[in-house]
C-alpha cells in the first residue's frame, strides 16, 4: 500500500533524478541550450514540490529546508534505509 | 562540503529476507568495484585533474557514488532483517554475522574487508580518467553477475537501475577523457616535464 507521502516523495524522487543526470550531461555539453533550459524548468519544479514536501512531512535536509522550523524534526523517523519509508516504483 | 539529502536516490523496499543474496550485493558497498571505492577515487583523483568539464564530472559522479554507497547499504539492511539461526547458517552469512552482526560492514562478497589498494589516483589525468572508464565498466559486470541470482522482483529493481547508472557514468568519463585530451593537445608550455612535482596544470 501506497500512502499520499510516498507520491509526493516520487515525484520528488523523479524530479531530482531528472536533475542528477541532465547536470553530468551539462557538465561535458555546457553549451546545450536545450539541455540548459529543460535543467532549469525541472529545478523549478522540483523546488516547488520539495516546499510542498517539506511543509507536510517534515525536512529533507538539516541544512535548510522549507519546513517549520520552530521544533527540530529533522530527528524524526523514518530515515531513508528503512524499508517502511520505502514504496516499490514497480510494484511485481 | 556536503549536505546530506533525508531521501534515497531510488527506493528501496524489500519485505522478503534473503540473508544469501545479501552477501553477494555486499560486495558493491565495500567490493574491488563496489560504491565506496568508486566515490573515494573519484573525489580523490578530483585534486590534480585539468578542464572545467572533468573537474565537475569527477566532482559529480564522486557524490552520486554516496548515494548509489546509501541504497547497497539499505538493501543489505533490509535482506538481513528478522533471520533465523538456521537461515543465517545456510546463507552462508554466518561467518559475516559472528564478525559484524547485522552491521553494514565495508567488505566484499567472501568478507573481506575494504581496501584503498582497490583504487588508484595517479595525478595524471588522462591516465586517471581511463581508470574511471575501466572502473565503471568492472561495476557494471558486478551487477550483472549479481542479477543472475535475484529472483526477487523487490531487489531487481534498484539494482537495476544502479547497473544503468555505470553506463552513463561510463559515457561522462568518455568525454570528460576528450576534453582533457584535447586541452594537452593544445597545451604550448608543459610545467611537468621541468618540475615532475608542479601541480600549477591543474589550474582553477
Amino acid at each position: 500500500m501506497r500512502y499520499e507521502k510516498d507520491f509526493e516523495m516520487e515525484k520528488i524522487m523523479q524530479l531530482d533524478f531528472a536533475l542528477v543526470d541532465l547536470g553530468l550531461y551539462l557538465n561535458t555539453h555546457p553549451e546545450d541550450d536545450y539541455a540548459l533550459n529543460l535543467y532549469n524548468k525541472i529545478a523549478k519544479k522540483a523546488d516547488m514540490c520539495r516546499m510542498n514536501y517539506e511543509k507536510n512531512f517534515g525536512p529533507l535536509c538539516s541544512f535548510r529546508s522549507y519546513c517549520n522550523t520552530n521544533s527540530w524534526n529533522w530527528i524524526n523517523n523514518p530515515w531513508p534505509w528503512s524499508e517502511k519509508s520505502n514504496f516499490n516504483l514497480n510494484p511485481a | 562540503m556536503w549536505i546530506y539529502e533525508k531521501k534515497l536516490e531510488y527506493p528501496v523496499k524489500i519485505k522478503k529476507t534473503n540473508p544469501a543474496l545479501a552477501k553477494l550485493i555486499l560486495t558493491q558497498y565495500g567490493g574491488p568495484d563496489g560504491e565506496i571505492g568508486a566515490s573515494l577515487r573519484y573525489l580523490s583523483q578530483r585534486f590534480t585533474m585539468i578542464t572545467p568539464q572533468a573537474k565537475a564530472t569527477l566532482n559529480d559522479i564522486g557524490t552520486e557514488e554516496l548515494a548509489h554507497l546509501e541504497i547497497i547499504g539499505a538493501i543489505v539492511h533490509q535482506l538481513t532483517r528478522d533471520m533465523t539461526p538456521e537461515e543465517l547458517k545456510k546463507s552462508g552469512l554466518d561467518a559475516y554475522y559472528v564478525d559484524h552482526g547485522v552491521g553494514i560492514y565495508p567488505a566484499n562478497a567472501s568478507g573481506d574487508p575494504f581496501t584503498a589498494a582497490y583504487l588508484q589516483s595517479t595525478g595524471d589525468p588522462k591516465v586517471d580518467l581511463y581508470e574511471n572508464m575501466a572502473a565503471e565498466e568492472k561495476a557494471r559486470i558486478t551487477y550483472e553477475y549479481i542479477m543472475r541470482f535475484i529472483d526477487d522482483p523487490d531487489v531487481m529493481d534498484p539494482i537495476r537501475f544502479l547497473r544503468e547508472r555505470e553506463i552513463v557514468h561510463f559515457q561522462r568519463f568518455g568525454e570528460s577523457l576528450m576534453y582533457v585530451q584535447e586541452e594537452l593537445a593544445n597545451q604550448k608550455v608543459f610545467p611537468i616535464e621541468n618540475n615532475p612535482c608542479s601541480n600549477k596544470n591543474c589550474s582553477d
